[in-house]
């Protein structure tokens, strides 16, 4: 389809000459008639076809219906939000014209009333302008009672949405909540002509053909196969420069990187490239293989209610006897950066200066010894009559885990301590189980950030376990009061130099507790044809594709 | 025969009301749900899970999910899926046709090899040929599929660079000799096996026809064994071959969920793995539903056109 070979025949030796006389007339002409600039435009004319492939099958295209990290791939390529995270954790105007702020006035001071003005060149895939009434209807559907919307955190707190003028919208927020700037730049904008006209948005026909302002347009898609998108030549930002994208589904991971190998499959989008096949991937010609920071740290979490848990020492020995490097290397064929911190290693709000944990057995030991915990009988030490003895739980079936949770059992074993493994399929495992807390410890992998927000709320304010009643995923059960004091000083702090003084104290005080035992931060290997340009992997966003508007294919 | 089918077809609907009750309940105590799947997801809250539960109705007692689910499939709704938001019938019509094109190829491939390789060991008994038929059958049958898939990716993808290494077709290049291109290794892969049972049952049906007195009669006569075979043998040996056709016509619809996942076909198999990892309950129920009337409509069939074949059977 891409290929636009000339025609072998039928055509006559008269219009042949005709066609190359015209053609070199052009070329003699063109640069002085039409200058430099046309000729530009000639460059960025989009080519040829680039294919994803992903392990999973995106299915939800509408962007305000509750929907898997899947599908934000066709998302961010079809749609635009407002903002947009770039890969240096800043965020930039999007569909915006600026980003409001304290300092230009588009958030007072007391953050409770946003302005935000919005670019004026932006047309739908339809050809329909898109204007602030957009807007107001996106931001309006999303907490629509009736609305089977994604995450309506943030947006629940918009009140007295007004639109100013076709470029300016404003509303006030009821309480103060930086976050939802961020939260604004995962938030994609529909057409209020096209949804707003629908019946029902649930089963609006728009969910299965959409229509957004984005570098792609909606071409088709088949079922169970893939979905294909086409160049918008109207689009108002940089790019596109392919002409078709198509996100092609892979059940198997196996074939997934079966396919990129032969040539299939250009990307290789989630679930990436498995770490076993990373060092025979790097090998292969024509192909650009990188490790790249993900967002999610791996760990072993603890359930403080636990009695043998409440002892700080008892913590802080368990992650001492843990030999982290070795578990990267012997076991995730070394596919992990090191980290003390909930917080990813790209984030702005990173602190690379927390204590680092050393492995050390005499240490963990005499830390035990130091607390008061005194082996028993059975060589399994005790305190208090509580003995010094846990389970530990991940998804059954897991073998890397498996292979983790044999060697902890094994050294801990050697400083007296008792850990057994019971593991649980992840319908149970991630059920009740892991969110109401009745784990000892659970080992898992684990995003702690919403919209790459540093605000951790949802994971260790005091009033975020289930088990204790609360809404959110403080599943540690993690309670300090001077973490609560920071995250909602936090909320309420708007600039990005101030919310990171506020987010390295967390993480200092984080480190000191140890809710949780970091053992690695999530590494990514990425694969792509080496002819592929303009690829950038965004740890900042849930999906590689966040940004295929600037993919080019090399001449 | 309007008493036979009229009795059979009340069973049946007894027995497709047995199969959604006992459905509908199983699936819907499998741990997790449809919104397991955001379990470990930091973007949705507790209180978003909470809203959607209530909004999708999962928090309504089971027995007025079922009664609500059965009313409007009585009325010719099958629901829409929670994944995608299409009808049910769309989403396995949409499935249907990548099946069929699959299951049908290598059916027939099957089925003629399978047949051929029956009939020459049964009139070949112990020979050579007989052996090796034997013996490749328990071969074919012990391979697991998917080991035998990626190894036919290997070799013929990869290493010779002969065949695609799965999809349906070059995207781009929708052409008939394409498609065709892209069926030969999974069909021949999924072949495999069937080759296997066609073969051994082709074999005991012509062993046993060759022992009836009727043959012995023809040979007596003084036919020639080719025409004895031909005549009398093959077609007798088929009969039951009907039945067993009729009882795998639904699997040809159903699909072949291993081979479907390696060479990434987008059949039925493959969406009832996806709906079921992802509980996606309207359509595992759509499928459960469609496969149900598959096997007791083509079983039907199967009756009435071996009664039509054989004159010793007779319907009442």
């Amino acid at each position: 389809m891409t290929d636009k070979t000339p025609p072998k025949s039928g055509l006559s030796r008269r219009s042949a000459l005709r066609l190359m006389a015209a053609s070199g007339l052009a070329t003699f002409v063109a640069p002085h008639f039409l200058g430099g600039a046309a000729f530009a435009q000639e460059d960025r004319e989009p080519k040829g076809r680039v294919v994803v492939g992903m392990s999973q099958e995106p299915t939800v295209f509408n962007p305000l219906m509750v929907h898997n990290e899947v599908d934000d791939a066709v998302h961010f390529s079809v749609f635009d939000a407002l903002f947009r995270i770039d890969p240096d954790g800043v965020i930039q105007p999007n569909l915006a014209a600026e980003v409001p702020s304290v300092e230009n006035g588009g958030i007072s001071e007391d953050g409770l009333n946003w302005r935000v003005r919005l670019r004026d060149d932006v047309k739908w895939h339809d050809g329909k302008p898109f204007t602030a009434e957009d807007v107001k209807y996106t931001l309006e559907l999303i907490v629509d009672p009736k609305f089977l919307s994604w995450r309506t955190g943030g947006h629940s707190l918009v009140r007295d949405l007004t639109v100013v003028s076709p470029t300016e919208i404003t509303w006030r927020m009821e309480s103060e909540f930086a976050p939802y700037l961020a939260f604004l730049a995962e938030t994609f904008m529909v057409p209020k002509h096209i949804l707003g006209a629908a019946e029902d948005p649930n089963t609006a026909p728009f969910n299965q053909s959409p229509i957004g302002t984005g570098a792609f347009k909606w071409s088709n898609r088949v079922p169970g196969d893939r979905v294909e998108l086409v160049a918008n030549e109207d689009y108002f930002g940089e790019g596109p420069f392919i002409e078709e994208l198509i996100f092609k589904y892979i059940p198997d991971m196996t074939v997934l990187y079966t396919q990129f190998q032969s040539g299939d499959v250009d990307l290789v989008d989630q679930s990436y490239i498995t770490p076993d096949h990373y060092a025979e991937a790097k090998e292969l010609p024509d192909r650009t293989v990188t490790l790249e920071p993900g967002s999610s740290i791996e760990g072993i979490f603890f359930n403080l209610e636990r009695p043998q848990f409440k002892d700080p020492a008892v913590r802080e020995a368990l992650y001492a006897a843990l030999d982290r490097q070795s578990i990267i290397d012997g076991i995730y064929y070394g596919v992990g950066t090191m980290t003390e911190t909930f917080m990813p290693p790209l984030s702005y709000y990173y602190d690379p200066d927390l204590p680092k944990q050393e492995f050390n057995l005499d240490k963990a030991r005499k830390i035990l010894d130091d607390a008061g915990w005194v082996p028993g009988s059975d060589g399994i030490r005790a305190k208090d009559g509580v003995r010094l003895a846990f389970a530990n739980s991940t998804t059954s079936g897991n073998h890397l885990r498996e292979q983790v949770q044999q060697y902890m059992q094994q050294i801990y074993r050697e400083i007296g301590v008792e850990m057994t493994i019971s593991n649980l399929p992840p319908a149970v495992m991630w059920g009740d189980f892991w969110t109401k807390s009745q784990f000892d410890t659970a080992m898992s992998g684990v995003t702690f950030l919403i919209a790459s927000d540093p605000d951790v709320t949802n994971r260790f304010a005091s009033t975020s376990s289930a088990a204790k009643g609360g809404q959110g995923s403080n599943t540690m059960q993690y309670s300090n009061p001077r973490v609560d004091e920071l995250l909602k000083e936090g909320r309420g702090t708007f600039g990005q130099e101030e919310r990171k003084k506020i987010y390295t104290e967390v993480q200092q005080i984080i480190r000191e507790d140890l809710p949780f035992l970091p053992i690695f931060a999530y590494t990514v290997v990425m694969g792509r044809k080496s002819g592929l340009e303009g690829f950038k992997f965004n740890p900042n966003t849930r999906t590689p594709s966040w940004h295929a508007a600037a993919w080019s294919w090399k001449d | 025969m309007p008493g036979f089918l009229l009795k059979r077809i009340l069973q049946s609907l007894v027995l497709l009301l047995i199969v959604s009750v006992i459905g509908f309940v199983v699936l819907n105590l499998l741990p997790g749900g449809p919104l397991a799947q955001f379990g470990l997801d930091s973007s949705i809250t507790q209180a978003d899970l909470d809203r959607l539960r209530e909004q999708l109705g999962l928090n309504r007692p089971l027995y007025v999910q079922y009664l609500d689910w059965a009313w409007r499939l009585l009325q010719g709704d099958w629901g829409h899926s929670f994944r995608d938001g299409a009808p049910v019938l769309e989403v396995i019509a949409r499935h249907l046709w990548a099946t069929f094109l699959l299951m049908g190829s290598s059916t027939i491939i099957a089925v003629s090899i399978g047949a051929w390789i029956g009939i020459r060991s049964a009139t070949h008994r112990g020979s050579t040929f007989d052996y090796a038929a034997t013996v490749g059958a328990m071969i074919a049958l012990s391979i697991p599929t998917f080991w035998f898939g990626l190894v036919g990716i290997y070799v013929f993808s990869l290493k010779l660079g002969w065949l695609p290494a799965g999809n349906m077709y070059t995207i781009g290049d929708e052409t008939v000799l394409d498609y065709l291109h892209h069926l030969i290794l999974p069909s021949i892969v999924l072949a495999l096996v069937h080759v296997a049972i066609w073969s051994r049952y082709m074999r005991s049906a012509t062993l046993d026809v060759m022992n009836q007195d009727f043959v012995k009669t023809a040979r007596a006569k003084g036919l020639s064994e080719r025409r004895i075979l031909m005549k009398h043998v093959v077609g007798n040996a088929l009969l039951p071959m009907v039945t067993l056709a009729g009882i795998q016509l639904p699997s040809v619809l159903t699909g072949a969920l291993v081979t479907e996942t390696v060479f990434t076909w987008p059949g039925m198999g493959r969406l009832f793995l996806d709906s079921l990892g992802y509980s996606d309950y309207p359509v595992v129920m759509g499928l459960l539903m469609f496969s149900a009337i598959l096997v007791i409509a083509s079983n039907l069939i199967a009756d009435i056109a071996v009664a039509l074949i054989d004159p010793r059977i007779r319907l009442a």
